[in-house]
């Protein structure tokens, strides 16, 4: 891996689109709202296995870019490409179901499931049943139920949820809550994970916890996970390259200690 | 499998159950008029249950229940009085005549309004909230003006001559049909897929679900059951008329699943059994009727606007409830603004409005 000087940063950015080893890539990736320009030609470039961190002052436009890559938003123009197939302009499910999967800035659990219902929901696309199976109960539906069940208890007790299984995912504790996201978004069994925000709302020794998780995950799943972060301590400590956006423009990417060091970067968050 | 075999034997019981019972109703050990309204609560459910899974399970307001409902009625009826009565008779105009006679016609009324519902479907259920409701409305009566210009079924003047099968057996087991199909697709993936609509349309489709596939699915199933309670309807008195399925009978089956409480099958079922056995009880109070009626709705949804059982413990119908955490006014809100997101997170208090997904905006 090449580390990037700040000069070269804007460069690089632009060689990541091109990025051969890239699971994700954008390609000069732009939305407009009206005359507001979001996401300006935004050039990325995510390598398979990495965590890749998105960063950038309040405003950036990060959530804009999460919402581009799981088709919430279509771009303006530019194309993304996963897997070296186009997928904008897809439908968000049908991106879910080519394996990216995420968690959302607010959560969005589903509020009158519990927690083992809302892991459940997610397991859908790989569901064998069908719906005749379901109406008359038959053996195939029974296990299919049952393989998921298994799965989706598997996956809380990674993340030391399975005791609260029958609760109501929303009466969770706030940082149960995100971890039940990142539980129901690995249920999808996605290739790439695309974590909004996962550490907001933890105290130090969660957000500490939490790094250990997202690498554990990564390593056992085989993930490339793409993370927003506001906590600098969780994206230094977890990310092996970091994108950094002002404006919906890419100003640099690196090393996370390039990054720290960047005068752009620093000039972002700080102001003039 | 033992489990497969063991639903297969309850099966066979209660239609055994069912087939006895018709005897004892068939019989006049029982008043003709506690027979009526018996049946007519079994129609009632099969209305309110199936409506159920679209308003209260997939959370799409749609109130053109009973437009589905006449497809299923007028259809059934036309075949049952063009090839049915005649099939029964080839068939030795006997009990088994009539059952094959009916079962056919139950799955043409069925397909029928499944039909109509997926017609309908695909257009309407593009829009959300207040916008479907007026759409379904509208298509609801669309169906009854086409029916009054078609004169092979009678037009305006109705529809008489249908051959009349008062059954107790066919009510109930096409009730008990509705209420068991009902309950298995929404605790399946299907199911879940449903109600993860209800709850948050933008997180399902990320979790991989095609939400207008699925929405115009569970509106199809609706139709057809709905249709298979015209079905009843229509051989109950063996006379249409396309006025009995105004919007009015529409909201009749609304205002059952309310009561009862959206998203629960018991409830639908107790607010079925509820309004076609209340405005008889109270009979007694002659010119009042109405208005005491009226005033028990009223009462009812303001000590429970969330219907006698739950709205959200709706997963497992009654079994569970999980209302303690949401509280009271979240569940009012929840319920007229459950297709608008931003109005339900504004009344959530704790999360921040998300109006527009990319809030991140640049000065």
């Amino acid at each position: 891996m090449s580390t990037h000087t700040s000069n070269a940063a804007a460069s690089a950015a632009s060689v990541a689109g091109t990025d051969p080893a890239a699971i994700l890539k954008t390609d000069q990736c732009t939305i407009r709202f009206g005359g507001l320009v979001a996401v300006n030609e935004l050039n990325m470039g995510v390598r398979e296995g990495e965590i890749y961190g998105l960063i950038g002052p309040n405003g950036a436009g990060k959530t804009t870019i999460f919402n581009l890559l799981t088709g919430v938003y279509k771009p303006t123009s530019g194309e993304i490409h996963f897997q070296n197939q186009r997928i904008d302009g897809l439908r968000s499910y049908e991106i879910a179901g080519r394996g990216v999967s995420r968690t959302f800035q607010n959560i969005r659990l589903f509020p009158s499931m519990s927690v083992l219902e809302n892991v459940m929901t997610a397991c859908h696309i790989h569901a064998k049943q069908s719906l005749f199976d379901a109406v008359i109960r038959s053996p195939r539906f029974e296990r299919d139920e049952a393989e998921h069940r298994a799965y989706c208890l598997e996956l809380l007790e990674i993340f030391d949820l399975a005791r609260y299984k029958d609760e109501g995912g929303t009466s969770l504790p706030y940082g149960n809550q995100r971890r039940l996201e990142i539980v129901r978004a690995l249920a999808t069994r996605p290739k790439l994970l695309l974590l909004d925000e996962p550490a907001a709302g933890m105290n130090p020794s969660e957000a500490l916890d939490l790094m250990e998780l997202i690498r554990k995950i990564r390593d056992r799943f085989g993930l490339t996970i793409l993370l927003v972060e506001h906590n600098m301590k969780v994206v230094m400590g977890v990310c092996e390259r970091i994108q950094v956006v002002d404006y919906g423009k890419s100003i640099a990417l690196g090393l996370p200690v390039d990054i720290k060091n960047d005068p752009k970067v620093i000039e972002a968050y700080l102001g003039d | 499998m033992s489990r497969y075999l063991r639903n297969l034997i309850i099966a066979l019981v209660v239609i055994a159950v069912l087939y006895g019972l018709n005897f004892v109703f068939a019989g006049r050990m029982i008043s003709p008029y506690f027979t009526r309204i018996l049946l007519l609560s079994g129609i009632s459910i099969t209305l309110a249950v199936s409506l159920n899974l679209i308003n209260g399970f997939t959370g799409q307001f749609s109130i053109g229940h009973a437009g589905f409902m006449a497809v299923g009625a007028y259809s059934s009826a036309y075949f049952s009085v063009t090839y049915g009565a005649r099939l029964a008779v080839a068939l030795g105009d006997g009990t088994l005549g009539w059952f094959v006679a009916l079962t056919l016609a139950t799955l043409v009324g069925a397909a029928f309004a499944a039909f109509a519902g997926l017609l309908v479907g695909v257009p309407s259920l593009r829009l959300k909230g207040d916008y479907l409701a007026i759409v379904t409305l509208g298509f609801g009566q669309i169906i009854v003006v086409f029916l009054n210009t078609i004169e092979v079924v009678g037009g305006a003047r109705g529809y008489s001559g249908i051959p009349i099968v008062k059954s107790f057996f066919w009510v109930f087991l096409v009730a008990i049909l509705t209420i068991v199909g009902v309950y298995n697709i929404v605790n399946s993936a299907f199911g879940r897929a449903l109600i993860s609509i209800r709850e948050d349309e933008l997180a399902a489709e990320a979790m991989g679900i095609n939400t207008t596939r699925y929405k115009v699915m569970a509106f199809v199933i609706s139709s057809g059951m709905a249709g298979a309670g015209g079905v009843l309807l229509a051989h109950f008195d063996g006379y249409l008329n396309p006025k009995s399925f105004e919007f009015i009978k529409s909201f009749e089956i609304l205002i059952m699943i309310i009561l009862g409480g959206l998203g629960s099958i018991v409830g639908s079922v107790l607010g079925a059994i509820l309004l076609t056995v209340l405005p008889e009880a109270l009979r007694g109070f002659a010119e009042y009727r109405m208005v005491i009626y009226s005033v028990l709705l009223i009462i009812l949804m303001i000590t429970r606007p969330q219907g006698l059982l739950g709205k959200t413990g709706s997963f497992k119908g009654w079994r569970r409830n999980r209302t303690k955490s949401r509280t009271e006014a979240e569940e009012i809100t929840a319920e007229d603004t459950r297709d608008n997101p931003s109005v339900e997170k504004a009344t959530l208090g704790e999360r921040q409005s998300d109006t527009s997904l990319g809030e991140e905006k640049p000065q």
